[in-house]
């Protein structure tokens, strides 16, 4: 019988555990009036109760408490979850889940949550959801567990392991079962297992739990293990690092490509130092602001769209007023290099006063459409979509550039006019149509780099001032009149960047950079790839 | 025949254009002093101060204007040469607070006090003596010239290419001294300012001073700079400008004669800067922004380069303009000064003095024909 | 001295007039207000908003008949952030226009560029904006937060709620976050925090690239404990750095990100659905719920013909300052600098977040200090709120400045009193 005490004990916990969650899942609307009362304290009690209840119906109001999207309504106290409908919300009654119509924000009072308990949420989602028929549902609630690593949480975790078929969750619950068996006061040899589990996964989260284990454990055996577990985490970590600074000089040298590219066009063949050229940019930043704005008030399911919209309209405003800039005031300065300089630095002042006096000063939103926002793993480095789509678009653009110079008649007919003018002319080449649509054309893509940083940057008044010296560097570096030079300058001089700021500091690196063009400048005056022959002269 | 007659035309009119510097440098201050605040001759201490902050960038436009307007170097960093001049005497002027700062250390500047300096760096020796302070001024900007240039023209590197060099070495200076670790102040520069000299800087005797010392620094500048135009060297400067390679295929070594250009007008633009931090008050590294560099440049296309009145012109114009218009129509300021540098380099290529150069030529040519 | 007595004669007479005439309406010449904010350059981003607030603070002024029986007339010049225009300025609004008092300023450097003439000139400056202490000057009103006003409370929230180990100050290589983070490494080691479980960073203005340091701060945060970042980046390269956050997928819970500059208008450039729960200190925020705040809300976005028009913490400053500046004036029955001054301190009169700010003998205020996360609307919900905290303008965890202390009132009217030595002038001798 003395096997049975230990039962016995037990016995009476359990039911009493049962006839709770039976209660409470009889009382969801009680448990869910605890959540929008009291303080952050009492809420947190009222999610471990709803989590505790294994209600199904629960998750999806945890959910929305997360997302601060549960309210009650100010008129009859009813619980009710909104979504975000144009002005309005969209309403359903939380527990029901019947729709109810729709209300603003100020008939309304938000739940209001803090970190702490969105951390709660999210563990008390993740035991809700393990059982969920939906496979991506399960694999997420496992690594919220894992993240979580809460002692609480094993049972939950153990029943889903016995449930699931599907290897790879159940790898994911594995890992997460182990980083709760960390977390818990398990017996050594149980910790030894879960650490090398733990191990193989060699990723920041992991390294997180190892470290936290190897801080906190008793045992020595397994207060080594994780010590251990966690060195061999960082060295494969460390390897990745390089390859991750590769990729960020990449991206931030796509970005310097997109800038300076379409001032390679001016500057670089047409000879016209374009101080508005930053300009061009910003005001191709500022047609997506308007093109996104026009779409969230008048067609929103049209958001993902709004940057291919905004990419030919921006191009065309940038590109028309680059051609108007040419008529009315480059025209008259060709020959007479220095003195463009001075004009567009003046032109570039009255365009940023007029963008600052329409938009106003401040900055203006942008958002990100979904197929830009979030980030993927390839291997232990962290690639963002917006960053790669960016690098992805700054060489199409500079494909189709180098297409549309080699392949087309007005490429020729450019290339001829900045190689030479009286001979193209005596062609019959109407060479002030083709200056004023080279001029254009470098406009109209500095226009396009606008709509990629506006991703990525503050769309104000001073956004194209950040970019122009950085893209006189590039095209002077890589070489006048040579696009190819660009690239390669631009893909240079992001890298380079890049490993020198870990070492040197973001500020101490871009100077070291500065330093490092103004000595190659003296070594190769005329850059990277210099156009041979007299032309240049 | 007509060459010889305007030449010294125009040496006469310098002339009388120094004078006029310097009588403008003694008369305000004479003004502000010995006239009672009511009367209508007064001259207000905020006017005298804001002439003398003008005196220094016309200094600063000369200096752009040596090598731009008779050398054909456009500098878009010589705002980065006014600035360490200007750093040079803020440094001075920071070791003469002595223990008035706010925390009562005799030796460190509050900021380094602030940063947990313990001692003073190196590089700040020195500069307690105003006459170190005064060779400093001169030597720093001038050794940076002389870097630059000694590379840049010994590899023919000109035009364009020189012009961004230029901007990429004031941008990188300003990127440095925005640094906190360098030891000058960080983004806060230097101010609050106590004494010069042992004169309180907020004296009115010591701006009337400082303002006087300011014009006699421009005509100098005027002075020295149409000396070097004026000789033979100069006529070899201005052939430089024009034609190059052929200078070059006559056998004159035309980097060393760029690189004495340089250095002196670096000499210059620092003396402008060393000038002018007592006067506003705060040295600190947005001086040394490209934009700033870019207006000096301005200034002189403004005033008409090549001519050693022009810039001074311009940059009293240009300064003019933009005090009184952030006063008086703040939200359209930038309007009116991008449209002015659009307006004169479309239409007044050669600057103001070269309108009044036309006007006066017209005339002259109506003169002529009217006789006949 | 003479203007001082010039203008004072100038100003009994004006009064003298205005009662002769009756207080039915306003008489005399009006009161000139100078407002000295950048309207151009760098710093338009978030000044010209407060120029607008002073624009309407004094229209809603002399709706009410003005002060002192004259009406306001606000002076705006434009100093372009460009310092040393500051202090040109700045002359120009004390000396040709004879302005009463000055708001403005935003940068640490320009209120530094400005206050020699202020102090020579014996002007009054508001200063709206937080900043770094260790400065107090007679002339200069700082409406703002002193460090210990803001940096402070928002790591004890976070050490207390959040159980957070490890932090990472990351800022912009200026003097503000320079300092408030030497402040809080000290603070932080009191506490029993490990060198090794601080990391400084800094970048230089208008940072734009943001991905080694996100990466780096994701690599400081796996080493097992709770971390968080104290962020006091400058202005501009927020947004760029929030959205790096937001694509490198740092969460809130994972990683909070408290921050000292960033309020609702920065907020506005940017799709905060990814920043959910990232925090914010500050002593006011746009969602803070009582009739005060509604109304001023009101009165902004129908001044601003915009109702979509957030407000921030340095309005709320100059809001404050405005109102004790006409509360001093009236109490003083003059416009005159050494009155008013001396009247301004134990002026005390509600803020927007429903009590009551006292100017105190140091010339900073009395302000409740309010920890916001960030919410989807790019609003803040008030997660924690303390009681009025005084600002202290020499900080205690600073070996140089811990024995220092300010009275403006007399007999000490000191800036830097050494309580040690008992001496005004720092800590020397």
């Amino acid at each position: 019988m003395l096997f049975l005490r230990p039962l016995a004990m037990l016995l009476p916990a359990l039911a009493s555990a049962l006839i709770a969650a039976t209660a409470l899942a009889a009382d969801l609307p009680a448990l869910v009036a605890g959540l929008t009362t009291g303080g952050f304290g009492d809420r947190e009690t009222a999610i471990g109760a709803m989590a505790a209840s294994g209600e199904q119906r629960a998750a999806p109001i945890l959910e929305a408490l997360a997302a601060g999207q549960l309210y009650v309504r100010k008129s009859d106290n009813l619980v009710l979850i909104g979504k975000p409908d144009g002005n309005q919300l969209a309403l359903t009654e939380a527990i029901s889940g019947k729709p109810a119509g729709s209300g603003s924000e100020a008939e309304l009072d938000r739940v209001r949550v803090n970190n702490r308990l969105r951390g709660v949420i999210e563990a008390a989602v993740g035991s809700l959801t393990l059982m969920s028929p939906d496979a991506k549902v399960r694999r997420e609630a496992a690594e919220a567990l894992f993240k979580r690593r809460d002692a609480s949480s094993l049972a939950a975790l153990d029943a889903a392991l016995a449930a699931e078929k599907d290897p790879r969750i159940k790898r994911a619950m594995s890992e997460a079962r182990a980083a709760s068996v960390l977390a818990s006061d398990a017996p050594p040899p149980q910790k030894l297992d879960a650490i090398a589990l733990v191990r193989e996964r060699a990723d920041r989260d992991s390294l997180g739990v190892l470290e936290a284990t190897a801080n906190s454990a008793t045992d020595p055996e397994v207060k080594a293990a994780a010590g251990a577990g966690a060195g061999a985490v960082r060295q494969t970590l460390a390897a990745w690092e390089a390859a991750q600074n590769v990729w960020y000089g990449i991206s931030l040298g796509s970005v310097l490509l997109l800038a300076a590219i379409g001032l390679a066009i001016t500057f670089g063949t047409m000879g016209v130092i374009n101080m508005a050229h930053g300009e061009m940019v910003m005001l191709g930043a500022y047609t997506t602001f308007v093109v996104q704005d026009i779409i969230r008030t008048s067609a929103p399911h049209l958001f993902d769209a709004s940057l291919l919209i905004a990419l030919p309209l921006a191009f065309v405003v940038a590109g028309g007023i680059g051609i108007l800039i040419e008529r009315g005031i480059i025209r008259f300065l060709y020959g007479r290099p220095l003195d463009t300089l001075l004009a567009t630095w003046g032109l570039s002042l009255v365009l940023q006063q007029a963008v600052r006096s329409i938009f106003g000063s401040s900055n203006r939103e942008v958002g990100a459409p979904s197929w830009m926002s979030g980030a993927f793993q390839v291997g232990q480095i962290n690639v963002t979509y917006g960053r790669l789509w960016i690098v992805v678009f700054s060489l199409i653009v500079f494909a189709a550039l180098i297409l549309l110079l080699r392949k087309t008649p007005l490429g020729l007919y450019m290339r001829a006019v900045t190689q030479n003018r009286p001979m193209a002319s005596a062609m019959g080449i109407r060479t002030p149509r083709v200056d004023a649509l080279t001029f254009g054309l470098g406009s109209g893509i500095a226009g396009l780099a606008g709509v990629a940083l506006s991703q990525i940057d503050n769309v104000s008044p001073n956004l194209g001032q950040g970019y122009i010296i950085d893209s006189f560097m590039v095209v002077v570096f890589g070489g006048v009149g040579n696009l190819f030079g660009t690239l390669i300058g631009a893909l240079t001089l992001g890298v380079v960047n890049k490993f020198l700021e870990p070492y040197a500091g973001a500020v101490l690196g871009k100077i070291l950079v500065l330093v490092f063009i103004i000595l190659f400048i003296q070594r190769r005056p005329r850059g990277l790839f210099a156009l041979k022959g007299r032309s240049v002269e | 025949m007509i060459t010889r007659f305007l030449w010294q035309g125009m040496d006469r009119s310098l002339r009388i254009f120094i004078l006029l510097v310097l009588a403008i440098g003694v008369a305000l201050p004479l003004l502000n002093q010995l006239t009672p605040p009511g009367s209508a001759f007064h001259v207000p201490a905020w006017l005298m101060q804001l002439m003398g902050k003008y005196l220094c960038y016309a200094l600063l436009a000369l200096a752009v204007d040596l090598v731009w307007g008779f050398c054909g170097i456009l500098s878009l960093g010589h705002g980065a040469f006014f600035a360490l001049g200007g750093y040079c005497m803020g440094m001075y002027l920071m070791r003469q607070i002595g223990s008035r700062g706010v925390y009562g250390n005799p030796l460190l500047p509050d900021f380094m006090v602030f940063l947990n300096y313990k001692e003073l760096p190196w590089f700040w020796y020195g500069f307690n003596h105003f006459w170190f302070a005064m060779i400093m001024v001169v030597v720093i900007p001038s050794l940076l010239a002389l870097a630059l240039g000694w590379f840049a023209f010994r590899s023919r590197v000109t035009g364009v290419y020189l012009s961004i060099i230029t901007q990429a070495m004031t941008f990188a200076l300003m990127l440095a001294f925005f640094r906190n670790d360098m030891g000058l102040g960080g983004n806060n520069g230097m101010t609050d300012f106590k004494e010069i000299l042992g004169f309180s800087v907020q004296a009115d005797g010591t701006r009337a001073v400082l303002y006087f010392a300011s014009a006699v620094a421009l005509a100098l500048g005027l002075i020295v700079s149409a000396a070097v135009v004026g000789s033979r060297f100069g006529k070899a400067l201005t052939a430089v400008r024009d034609a190059e390679s052929r200078m070059r295929f006559l056998g004159y070594r035309v980097e060393g004669y760029k690189l004495f250009v340089f250095v002196l007008s670096a000499a210059m633009a620092g003396i402008a800067g060393a000038l002018y931090v007592p006067q506003v008050g705060i040295i600190n590294p947005s001086e040394f922004s490209p934009a700033n560099s870019i207006e000096a440049v301005l200034w002189v296309a403004v005033g008409g380069r090549g001519t050693l009145i022009g810039p001074v012109i311009g940059a009293f114009i240009v300064n003019f303009g933009k005090t009184w218009l952030t006063g008086a129509l703040p939200e359209v300021w930038l309007f009116a000064l991008g449209a002015l540098f659009i307006v004169v380099t479309l239409l007044l290529p050669k600057g103001v003095v070269g309108l009044w150069g036309q006007i006066k030529a017209r005339s002259q040519a109506k003169k002529a024909r009217a006789p006949a | 001295m003479k203007l001082g007595s010039m203008m004072r004669t100038g100003l009994v007479a004006a009064g003298l007039l205005a009662g002769a005439a009756g207080s039915a309406f306003a008489q005399g010449a009006p009161i000139k207000v100078g407002i000295l904010h950048s309207l151009s350059g760098t710093m338009a981003i978030s000044e010209t908003t407060l120029k607008d607030v002073m624009l309407m603070l004094i229209e809603e002024q002399n709706k009410k008949g003005g002060v002192l029986g004259r009406k306001l007339e606000a002076v705006v010049v434009d100093p372009a952030s460009n310092w040393p225009l500051f202090a040109e300025k700045a002359r120009e609004l004390l000396q040709k226009d004879k302005v009463a008092a000055v708001f403005g300023c935003w940068t640490s450097v320009s209120r530094k560029s400005v206050l020699p003439v202020f102090e020579e000139l014996n002007g009054i400056l508001f200063y709206p904006v937080q900043y770094e202490g260790e400065e107090s000057s007679r002339n200069v009103f700082y409406t703002g937060a002193a460090p210990n006003q803001q940096a402070i409370p928002a790591v004890d929230y976070l050490m207390a709620n959040e159980k957070v180990q490890r932090w990472v100050l990351a800022g912009t290589d200026y003097v503000y976050p320079r300092t408030t983070n030497k402040i809080l490494e000290a603070y932080l080691k009191l506490k029993g925090v490990k060198q090794e479980d601080i990391l400084i960073n800094y970048t230089p203005f208008g940072h734009s690239d943001w991905q080694s340091i996100v990466a780096n701060i994701k690599k400081f945060g796996s080493a097992g404990k709770k971390t968080a970042v104290v962020s006091t980046i400058n202005g501009d390269a927020n947004v760029p750095f929030y959205k790096e956050l937001g694509n490198q997928g740092i969460k809130a819970k994972d990683i909070p990100v408290v921050a000292f500059s960033v309020g609702e208008e920065e907020l506005a450039g940017i799709d905060t659905k990814p920043l959910l729960g990232h925090l914010a200190a500050w002593n006011y925020f746009q969602s803070v719920k009582n009739p005060a705040n509604e109304a001023f809300i009101k009165t902004w976005q129908t001044f601003t013909k915009n109702p979509k028009r957030v407000t921030n913490d340095p309005m709320e400053a100059h809001v404050i300052g405005f109102n004790m500046w006409i509360e001093a004036v009236k109490k003083a029955g003059t416009t005159d600098p050494d009155a008013v001054i001396d009247a301004m301190i134990g002026i005390a009169v509600p803020n927007l977040t429903g009590g009551l700010s006292a100017m105190m003998p140091n010339h900073h205020i009395t302000k409740p200090v309010l920890i916001g996360e960030i919410q989807g609307n790019g609003q803040f919900d008030v997660v924690s709120a303390t009681p009025l905290v005084i600002g202290d303008e020499w900080s205690d965890y600073l070996p140089d400045s811990k024995d220092l202390i300010s009275d403006w009132r007399k007999p000490m009217s000191c800036g830097n009193f050494n309580v040690v030595t008992g001496k005004c002038g720092g800590k020397g001798k």
